[in-house]
């Protein structure tokens, strides 16, 4: 059953040192707040697992708390380029990571079996794709039915999921809603889980349909509103891509970057994040 | 501006938003092919199914959006599907009739490389990646490409095949066991491509009014071929041209709102 605790506190009890960890988001409800507690707990030595690495990933590259990233799209959307993911691919700083790149349609699968509890994922893909000759983990099975080949990859586990969320009821019950990307299956392919929530309340006052997280598949829930900034949690506040085209320049300078990972994480807490958001909940 | 009155990226656009009909089921890459689908969409397509790879299907953003999962797209969609339904009913299903992307660097036979610039193991340029893009280019019905014409994207031989387009021509494809019909138009900023039918080798068709040969291959890193027939494109009509600076303004304010990233 989900715990209710402080998000530091979350941290510490669900992630440790060589974790293989993901903080999924697509665009959507990224967990920036979990991320920004992890580098403050000073963790090390993470293989971390996204879809799509954006400035959070920088970030935790940036300070050098990441061993290996898997991944299968490492941009800032619209604007460009992740200088701190290139800076240690290309110049090894402040070490070099190891990379093991998919397509989104495997990684996608491969939390989709993660969650299934299958220890790998079939799909038709990669045909002709480069990706193959240069990631082991990308092979290929052939259909007992119809000799098809077809692509195969590991599924994917990690040992904690964090993820954001609109809300949770008082029972742990988590909804969420809007672009949900493959938060589900991150949470249910992964021993442990953390939500950050925008509001805890009494009913969750979701549809039949909706994507809900029964309280009892979670291990810790923290209410950190704002916690996603500045990715956005729809029905709360949007997107704040001015943050995001800002990103760039930060990250484009070691000086610069550490400067502002002191200012706006290391001497932050979880409780700043409604603050940077308070100028965009009018728009939600 | 060029003294026709429409700068030659609005013509890009333009003409790439004229290949796509109503009755066409997109998949849209950010970028440039997100505002030609948008135009096609706001101009003679209204009835265009727009899919972003977040998950949101028949979407109508009333401003560009600057991710492929900005919320604007999920308010304006017919449903929103999370991205392994995505990638697995709706792409690898067969149900997606254009696939369009962009390109950082291209061949000729509409390879595309969105990976590295350099080795692989020790890139020059570490670029994002293929995203969804090797099975959009392999799961559509066909593929249109948008791209700025320069002689570092349009490459004699690209550095990493991120999505496969014709390989090395001819029935490519057909070896491989792909069954779709991979890239059948490019669009830059000066001319519309074909690949040829049987080399598959991309070939112009149409030029942009007032660019000529010498412009085109100079903006080119192989030997351009041009078809014998070689027409001019129709220049953007009027309101061709107000939908789109009027989507571009409308983008334009709505990506600066909000203070700007004093805490990202």
């Amino acid at each position: 059953m989900a715990q209710f605790m402080t998000l530091p506190e979350a941290v510490a009890q669900n992630l440790k040192s060589g974790d293989t960890a993901a903080f999924e988001g697509f665009t959507h409800l990224i967990p920036h707040a979990s991320a920004h507690e992890a580098i403050r707990q000073g963790v090390k030595d993470l293989t971390l697992v996204r879809m799509t690495p954006d400035v959070i990933y920088d970030q935790l590259i940036g300070v050098g708390a990441v061993r290996k990233l898997i991944f299968s799209y490492a941009g800032n959307p619209g604007v460009g380029l992740l200088r701190r993911v290139r800076d240690s691919v290309e110049n090894g700083w402040p070490h070099r990571i190891e990379i093991e790149e998919h397509s989104h349609a495997a990684m996608a699968n491969a939390y989709e079996a993660g969650a299934a509890g299958l220890p790998f994922a079939v799909f038709r893909g990669y045909k002709g794709a480069g990706l193959p000759g240069v990631n082991k983990n990308i092979r290929a099975v052939t259909c007992p039915f119809t000799g098809e080949e077809l692509a195969a990859v590991p599924a994917i586990r990690p040992d904690v999921s964090f993820i954001h969320a609109q809300k949770a009821d008082r029972n742990g019950n988590v909804l969420v809603e809007g672009i949900v990307g493959v938060q589900k299956e991150a949470v249910l392919a992964a021993r442990r889980s953390v939500v950050t929530v925008e509001e805890i309340v009494d009913d969750l006052d979701a549809h039949p349909n909706s994507c809900v997280l029964p309280g009892w598949a979670v291990t810790a829930i923290s209410l950190v509103p704002g916690g996603a900034h500045p990715s956005y949690a729809h029905g709360y506040y949007p997107r704040d891509n001015a943050s995001y085209i800002a990103w760039d320049k930060i990250a484009a300078d070691r000086d610069t970057f550490l400067a502002w990972m002191k200012d706006n994480v290391l001497d932050a807490r979880p409780e700043d994040f409604a603050d940077r958001v308070k100028h965009l909940r009018s728009a939600a | 501006m060029s003294d026709n009155g429409f700068t030659s990226n609005e013509m890009m656009t333009i003409a790439a938003s004229r290949a796509l009909k109503s009755a066409d089921v997109c998949f849209v890459g950010i970028g440039a092919p997100s505002a030609a689908c948008n135009i096609a969409r706001l101009t003679h397509a209204p009835d265009i199914t727009l899919i972003y790879e977040s998950g949101t299907i028949g979407t109508a953003p009333n401003v560009l959006p600057l991710s492929i999962g900005d919320g604007e797209l999920c308010d304006t969609a017919v449903t929103t599907v999370s991205v392994p339904e995505m990638f697995r009913y709706w792409l690898q299903g067969g149900r997606v009739t254009i696939g369009f992307l962009g390109a950082a660097q291209i061949d000729r036979f509409g390879n595309i490389n969105t990976t590295v610039i350099g080795d692989y193991d020790a890139p020059k340029t570490r670029l994002p990646g293929g995203g969804g893009a090797p099975e959009i280019a392999s799961s559509c019905g066909e593929i249109f490409i948008t791209l700025k014409q320069s002689r570092r994207s349009m490459v004699d031989k690209i550095d990493f095949f991120t999505s496969f387009g014709h390989g090395e021509g001819g029935d490519h494809r057909e070896r491989l066991g792909i069954t779709t019909k991979g890239p059948t138009l490019m669009v830059t900023d000066l001319a519309v491509w074909k690949p040829d039918p049987v080399t598959r080798e991309f070939t112009v068709v149409s030029m942009h009014p007032g660019v000529t040969r010498e412009m085109v291959q100079a903006e080119c890193g192989w030997t351009v071929r041009f078809a014998d027939q070689l027409e001019e494109t129709p220049a953007p009509t009027e309101t061709e041209l107000k939908t789109l600076r009027d989507l571009n303004a409308r983008t334009k304010a709505a990506h600066s709102g909000g203070k700007s990233g004093e805490a990202a």
